[in-house]
């Protein structure tokens, strides 16, 4: 129930100057292995027999099932690096303890992240670091309230043996996390951690992870995910990363960078070094591959920037601009709009064959284009009814029906992005001088405005469908100066607007998938 | 006197100088008087590398009108950028070896890639209207900029109705 499958590469597949090819081959094994290790962890997960309110220590090793040690712990020298997951399983009835997102605002959870406990030095710190991170993720989700940690009675080392409940209930704390970081003799870390639920008193998550020591933070958000996952119901998204144009200089000479985060905005490092204009980066669904807009040479194409390598590869070469550029679902092919007669129309490039298909043929303008997650339709804005407006048509480029601006719904329509999970479509709308973040139905009905301001612009989605980022720009000062671009998440329900922190201005964000 | 024909020189210069932008010409021929410095700076290097037929046609185009507005979402010449363009053709005749690349711009209220798709068509807007009064299409290359080089900076419909152009740059 719990073992979603964990797999982590090494360190972060961020790190400069890295033999390329070997990284890619490297990533691709680790994918070919992936179903054999989610058989094994599904085997290896068994229920902790605990009766409620039982006070017994839990036994981390020991199998109750008669299987050996050496079952309960999948090991596998993936990449030189070991990947285990563990075990200690949830209890299989299903606890009460659980978020219903789907009725709007709620109100956040109280619980308590605690420090993962570490005897000394290396340990002690990383323990007390990823509780921050996992505690930090959840926090700005808008669904917790972790509790501060001045408050806990129990201390990390009390709590390897068995958390005191009724410690946790008088903090208010519905669920606690607790958890261990062990250096082993290799040097790797053994991170354990458990989600409890404190009113029921009992174990919903236990699961181990062993890894190199530079990842613990990518592991903390792994944990983070699981948390949010097991309370919610819905796949979390705190192990991604953002791609987003960083910002500097006036407004008529800005100089825009590509830069990369972690979805928290630790591990901020920039991709280009500003040279030329980039704009609208988006992520590949499946590899390390980023496409976006450069004025590389003067000249506006479409790019692909692998993250690993730094490799940067111009998408054909047309006569005239290429933009808007957005990977299908699969991975497979780019959707882009080309302009290679003066009027920007939609194609389909295969990556493969680098060969592409026209699938839109109108005198307007038709770009931004955006597939829906099954691949069989593609959203996109145009003015061919006179004023911008979002169109949907079928991915071969057959029946083009408008889906915004009906009725008494006046203003334009733009940056239109079909959800991962197909029930929506994000986009900005511009009305009356306000600039507005807003989803619909693929139909164009249940239009729901998020937020407004002097322009809010380009959502991206998180992987698991509730939570969108934009940017914000700010209004110049009379005299021009001061405007300020920054970006912003907001939850699918209108709530939890928050700023996303970036070391400069920001703009064009683009969430990643899940991690691989 | 001497400041406005500096003024020109330097935005000539500016012109022809590949990385140049209409928006430095702009400033540099509103506060050539009070910025002698930047412009004294900026012209010497650029001018050497220019023949000065170039010199002359740059400061000519500066004279009859670089660039020409638009109206908000619109790609239409007006009455007044239609005189310009024709003033534009007649000066690309003058000057058969010169080429020249039309740079279409947006205000910040519009998508940015919306705007990269408006910001080509007005350049093609100029572009088309010169090739009908008999300048050669090869001469004239396009591009846009959307909303990602305004002219003026400032959140204003003064400072959008400047930014909504069509600016002719000398290659």
């Amino acid at each position: 129930m719990i073992t979603t499958p964990i797999f982590f590469e090494s360190p972060l597949p961020l790190r400069e100057g890295g033999t390329g090819r070997g990284q890619r081959a490297a990533l691709r094994a680790n994918e070919a292995t992936k179903d054999e290790e989610q058989v094994i962890l599904d085997r290896t997960a068994y229920a902790v027999d605990m009766m409620p309110g039982g006070r017994k220590p839990l036994p981390l090793t020991p199998s109750r099932k008669g299987r050996g040690d050496g079952m309960n712990i999948a090991r596998r020298v993936v990449g030189g690096l070991f990947v285990a997951a563990l075990l200690l399983g949830a209890s299989p009835a299903r606890a009460e303890l659980r978020i219903d997102i789907t009725k709007g605002n709620v109100e956040p959870m109280p619980i308590a992240v605690t420090a993962f406990f570490g005897k000394e030095g290396q340990a002690q710190n990383v323990g007390r670091d990823m509780a921050q991170v996992v505690s930090a993720d959840l926090e700005r989700s808008g669904l917790f309230k972790p509790i501060d940690p001045r408050a806990f009675i129990q201390t990390p080392d009390q709590l390897q043996t068995q958390p005191r409940f009724a410690d946790w209930r008088a903090l208010n704390a519905q669920a606690l996390v607790t958890g261990a970081a062990e250096v082993q003799p290799d040097g790797r870390l053994k991170i354990e951690f458990r989600l409890w639920d404190a009113l029921a008193e009992q174990q919903m998550v236990g699961l181990a992870y062993f890894t190199v020591p530079q990842n613990w933070r990518r592991v903390a958000h792994i944990i983070a995910d699981q948390v949010y996952k097991r309370i919610t119901g819905e796949d979390g998204y705190f192990d991604t990363r953002i791609v987003y144009v960083s910002e500097n200089g006036p407004q008529n000479r800005r100089i825009k960078r590509l830069a990369i985060m972690d979805q928290d905005g630790a591990n901020h490092r920039f991709l280009t070094d500003g040279s030329a204009l980039v704009l609208t980066p988006r992520f590949s669904p499946t590899t390390q591959d980023i496409t976006y807009l450069s004025y590389f040479n003067g000249q506006p194409r479409v790019y692909i920037f692998n993250i690993d390598t730094g490799q940067q590869e111009v998408l054909g070469d047309f006569p005239g601009m290429t933009f808007a550029p957005r990977f299908s679902p699969d991975g497979n092919s780019v959707i882009m709009s080309l302009s290679t007669d003066g009027n920007s129309e939609i194609y389909a490039m295969d990556l493969r064959t680098r060969l592409v298909k026209r699938l839109t043929n109108h005198p307007a303008i038709d770009t931004s284009p955006s597939l829906s997650p099954d691949g069989r339709q593609i959203v996109f804005n145009s003015d061919r009814g006179g004023t911008q407006q979002l169109y949907v048509m079928d991915s071969d480029g057959r029946d083009v029906r408008r889906i915004s601006g009906f009725g008494s719904s006046k203003g334009r329509y733009a940056t239109p992005v079909w959800s991962p999970r197909g029930d929506l479509i994000a986009f900005t709308k511009i009305d009356g001088g306000t600039f507005y973040i807003g989803v619909m139905r693929p139909d164009g009905s249940g239009e729901r405005l998020l937020s407004q301001s002097f322009l809010d612009e380009g959502p991206t989605w998180a992987p698991n469908g509730r939570v969108l980022m934009f940017f914000r720009q700010t209004q110049a000062a009379p005299d021009g100066k001061g405007a300020t671009s920054r970006l912003h998440s907001i939850d699918l329900t209108g709530y939890n607007l928050r700023e996303v922190v970036t070391p400069a201005d920001g703009s064009d964000p683009a969430w990643s998938p899940l991690i691989p | 006197m001497h400041v406005r024909i500096l003024g020109i020189l330097a935005a000539a210069a500016l012109l022809a100088a590949c990385s140049s932008t209409p928006e430095e010409v702009a400033e540099l021929k509103g506060a050539g008087g009070a910025q002698p410095a930047p412009a004294a700076q900026a012209a010497p290097p650029t001018q050497q590398a220019m023949r000065p037929a170039e010199v002359t046609a740059a400061g000519e185009l500066a004279q009859i009108g670089d660039r020409v507005l638009y109206e908000t979402d619109q790609a239409t010449l007006t009455p007044t950028a239609r005189g310009t363009v024709e003033k534009q053709a007649a000066w690309m005749k003058k000057y058969p070896r010169v080429t020249v690349t039309i740079e279409g711009h947006c205000d910040e209220r519009g998508t940015r890639e919306y705007n990269l798709a408006l910001g080509e068509r007005r350049a093609i807007a100029v572009k088309n209207y010169l090739v009908s009064l008999g300048v050669e299409a090869a001469r004239i290359k396009t591009i846009s900029y959307g909303k990602e080089r305004p002219a003026v900076v400032g959140s204003n419909e003064q400072a959008w109705s400047q930014n909504r152009r069509g600016v002719t740059v000398v290659n």
